[in-house]
């Protein structure tokens, strides 16, 4: 440590009041901008927006060597099970055969059924795909960070899916990265069907691994291991996504385990989909 | 004023923004996706251990005005309420420098066990203001986990502050 200089040992009161004021003044900042945020002032969402569009570039350049290192982490693996991984790959593919023939049968199926009661055809959807270049990194919020966005035509409010299932939806678009909502956020709403019993229900996230079940009529039961997939109510989601499985169904607490491995979310699909709106509908039903 | 050379007058002007560098890289590689089993939604609270640091070491060199803004950055990457971590830093920072004194010169048990106490009163009060924000409680395991976590590598990010703070010598 260097001595104080007959210059410092003045002016050192001086700083310390101008840093205490400095403190002061910056908390009390900080303290607005939450209520602002809880407020849903633009100028706040400006200010994000302006934020976000810096950092993501950053993020995406960084985010490049954890890939790498991933992947080689995958492919050590990989070489490690390989025996393995070739019989069962073998084995679901004959599996998988079979379902096929099984879906084209269906498919011609419902094709001659829809004709014959003229139902609307499903608006056709098609898919972005992003790599996730952040997470959230703290513990009151689950969200990720991905490389696509304006640019991309994505907007606010659609599916991300994996190939497991429904990931999250986009809330948050810059011109080149978007942040996805995670389905187990706090802040995570998501309206669903139990597939075969065909209940309705509204699941919520809470922060931790898996999500509750809520709003489900009295008369359900449900058991472990029942499929939970989007309705597609309140035309957010489109309907049939996959989404998880009733963990554990003991009283109240009605547990869901989502189908995607957040702990290895690599890449998204974001699911554009038109949803049909109220003045196609009535077209449609004219004569 | 004395005569120093521009190149070590430019040389001490690059070398001050090393603890700034530091928190910065702390932000952006804490919201890297790992890909890390079990760890993927709490990673450890890299930022706060920039602050804690060098507000104590050199408290000169890391400007509360910095730490605000560096909060405000880590706030919008999260996608979090904005300001919230900019409170808890520039609290953790005004922590670290009226109570240098009691680091300064002694043990590195001594300097862990403050960051220790540091880390627990942070990532309550951020707990807090989050529920309060959400108005709900939030689900506490993750803060708890994140608290262990920051705490137990505390000593290995820190060596390597050391060693950037090798550079600063001189400045």
């Amino acid at each position: 440590m260097r001595p104080l200089g007959g210059v410092e040992r003045v002016a050192s009161p001086l700083r310390g009041m101008v840093q205490r004021f400095a403190f002061v003044l910056l908390i009390g900042a900080a303290l607005t901008l939450l209520v602002l945020s809880k407020t849903g002032n633009l100028g706040i969402e400006r200010m994000r927006s302006a934020i976000f569009e810096v950092a993501t570039p950053v993020l995406e350049v960084l985010s490049q060597p954890a890939v790498a290192v991933n992947q080689a982490v995958d492919e050590i693996r990989e070489l490690i099970f390989l025996r393995d991984e070739n019989m069962r790959l073998r084995e679901e593919n004959e599996r998988l055969r079979q379902w096929h023939t099984v879906a084209q049968n269906l498919e011609q199926e419902n094709a001659v059924f829809r004709s014959q009661v003229s139902v609307r055809n499903e608006p056709q959807s098609y898919f972005v795909s992003a790599r996730v270049i952040g997470d959230a990194g703290g513990p009151f919020i689950r969200t990720a960070l991905i490389n696509a966005g304006l640019k991309d035509g994505l907007v606010n409010g659609l599916a991300a899916v994996t190939s497991r299932g429904l990931a999250g939806r986009v809330i948050e678009t810059g011109r080149h990265a978007s942040r996805i909502l995670l389905l187990t956020d706090l802040n995570s709403r998501v309206p669903v069907v139990i597939e075969g019993s065909r209940y309705r229900a509204v699941l919520e996230g809470d922060n931790s691994d898996t999500m509750h079940l809520n709003f489900l009529a009295a008369a359900a039961k449900l058991s472990p291991g029942d499929k939970v997939v989007t309705s597609g109510h309140g035309g957010v989601f489109p309907p049939g996504l996959p989404v998880g499985v009733v963990s554990s169904a003991k009283g109240g607490a009605l547990r869901v385990q989502p189908f995607v491995d957040y702990d290895r979310l690599e890449f998204v699909r974001i699911i554009r989909y038109a949803f049909p709106q109220p003045d196609e509908v009535r077209k449609g039903i004219k004569p | 004023m004395t005569d120093v050379p521009l190149r070590i007058y430019l040389g001490r002007g690059l070398r001050a923004t090393i603890p700034g560098i530091t928190l910065l890289l702390c932000i952006f590689i804490a919201s890297v996706p790992m890909g890390l089993p079990y760890l993927s939604d709490v990673t450890p609270f890299l930022s706060l251990m920039a602050v804690y640091y060098w507000s104590i070491y050199r408290p000169d060199l890391i400007p509360v005005v910095v730490v605000f803004l560096a909060g405000l950055l880590q706030d919008v990457l999260i996608g979090g309420p904005v300001g919230l971590l900019a409170l808890v830093l520039v609290l953790v920072h005004g922590v670290g420098v009226s109570q240098r004194g009691v680091f300064l010169g002694k043990t590195f048990q001594v300097e862990w066990w403050g960051f220790g106490l540091v880390t627990v009163g942070a990532i309550l009060f951020a707990w807090a203001v989050a529920s309060i924000y959400f108005t709900t409680l939030i689900d506490s395991r993750a803060f708890v986990v994140q608290a262990l976590l920051t705490v137990a590598i505390y000593p290995l990010v820190t060596r390597l502050f050391s060693l950037a703070a090798r550079g600063l010598r001189a400045v």
